[in-house]
């Protein structure tokens, strides 16, 4: 950064983003006309507008050219084993309550490899936001069949032609009680940032979609030219249909993509269900998780102070063992 | 009725008082990986891929029309390598920087 600071005066200004990534790692992997950079923009933006506490609130990224996003983003992240994000922010959600947990990885990872996981999340609704972008392929590991590939689209997997038939994303999350449910592409970025405004505020399982393209895999392996291509396709191709029926919601082959919000509902949440049924079975006896966060041990002054021991003894060791290297 | 309503559209009430927003563009060349969407899609046509090289072999947009930006920020949010933005031409400086 510095050194391109000093070689024109226009680079003196930091870009508007720069506060919620990790500027040491940018410019980041992901192939020129990828999208997934512009998701990134969005999410980040959604965040600067709805005034979000930054420390209040964690991504949770698997593995895959989207998982990568948590190493990028400057908020409490985590990188998860390969298709584990939910399970993972369930468990950061059911321990910490007050977080709002964004789950951001791809669609092998979230509906592929962990696509049970999702099923059950939706099911539970568990208070997350699971934000997927669709590649309509595995993009890291080179090129293989993902469960979105449209039927007839060429991978390294399929090299004469999926025959299987996708998944209709949408309507899975819906069917699983998903109690937001919206599709993008990454050429919708005002609708997207808006998408990620409201699904921020909602409660519930929220789950949005964003198509975006892949050059390197996707767009060559099927001679669709870029990503630069892929995203003149969406703009012909994109449908907005906020009442579709999220059954008609299928993706073929380089045909049309409906887009919008489709769904957007109340229902109780895992943890309201939790503690109203607690409540009522096991009465005073029930203690719940306080709702600014933590459990009610760690508040007591004891426990603080033995954990700044070990903690030291932590220091110690470690200096001991470098100056032992040396 | 709403063809009338084209017809006879009037001037809205503050009419006078809307001016349209200037910006400048700032590219950071070096992080640009040349994919061409801020040219495509620059609702003003403000840029252009130019025909130098930037240290990794790509070739960034530039400025062609100086002072035609209006400050959409599209350029901005569509940017997969967050090497473009805009500021707004009245503020330019460093007041914009803690944005």
């Amino acid at each position: 950064m510095s050194k391109t600071a000093e070689q024109t005066p226009t680079e003196e200004m930091e870009h508007p983003v720069s506060p919620y990534l990790r500027m040491d790692r940018i410019p980041h992997i992901w192939c020129p006309t990828c999208g997934i950079g512009t998701v990134v923009r969005c999410y980040a933006d959604a965040l600067e507008h709805t005034g979000v506490d930054l420390d209040k609130l964690v991504i949770v990224s698997g593995i895959g050219c989207t998982g990568r996003v948590a190493g990028y983003m400057k908020l409490d992240a985590f990188h998860t084993t390969h298709g584990r994000a939910i399970p993972f922010a369930t468990g950061l959600k059911l321990g910490r309550s007050e977080l709002l947990v964004t789950v951001f990885s791809g669609d092998g990872d979230l509906v592929g490899i962990g696509g049970n996981h999702f099923i059950h999340a939706a099911r539970r609704n568990i208070d997350m936001l699971v934000i997927l972008v669709n590649n309509f392929i595995y993009g890291m590991t080179g090129g293989q069949n993902a469960p979105t590939t449209p039927t007839t689209a060429r991978t390294s997997t399929m090299p004469f032609g999926n025959f299987e038939r996708p998944f209709n994303l949408p309507h899975l999350a819906e069917s699983c009680g998903a109690t937001y449910v919206a599709r993008w592409t990454s050429l919708h970025v005002r609708r997207l940032t808006k998408s990620f405004r409201e699904a921020i505020d909602r409660k519930g399982f929220r789950f949005v979609e964003v198509i975006s393209p892949c050059a390197t895999l996707y767009a060559r392996l099927n001679k669709l030219g870029t990503g630069f291509n892929l995203m003149r396709f969406y703009h012909d191709n994109a449908v907005i249909d906020h009442n579709a029926d999220t059954r008609d919601l299928d993706i073929n082959f380089q045909d049309k993509i409906i887009c919008g919000k489709f769904v957007d509902k109340e229902r109780p949440t895992y943890s309201e269900m939790m503690h109203e049924h607690y409540r009522k079975t096991l009465g005073d006896k029930f203690v719940p998780t306080p709702e600014e966060g933590g459990m009610i041990r760690d508040t007591e002054e004891k426990p603080v102070s033995k954990g700044k021991k070990p903690a030291k003894s932590r220091k110690s060791k470690a200096s001991v063992s470098k100056s032992g290297k040396k | 009725m709403w063809l009338n309503a084209v017809k006879y559209w009037r001037k809205p009430l503050d009419f006078d008082e809307l001016t349209i927003p200037h910006g400048v563009v700032h590219i950071i060349v070096d992080r640009c990986k040349g994919c061409g969407f801020c040219v495509e899609y620059c609702p003003k046509d403000v840029l252009e891929m130019s025909e130098e090289f930037n240290a990794k072999g790509y070739h960034p947009p530039k400025v062609v029309k100086e002072g035609e930006c209006v400050n959409c920020n599209l350029c901005e949010m569509i940017c997969p390598e967050f090497a473009i933005f805009s500021t707004n031409a009245s503020d330019n400086g460093s007041g914009t920087q803690s944005k």
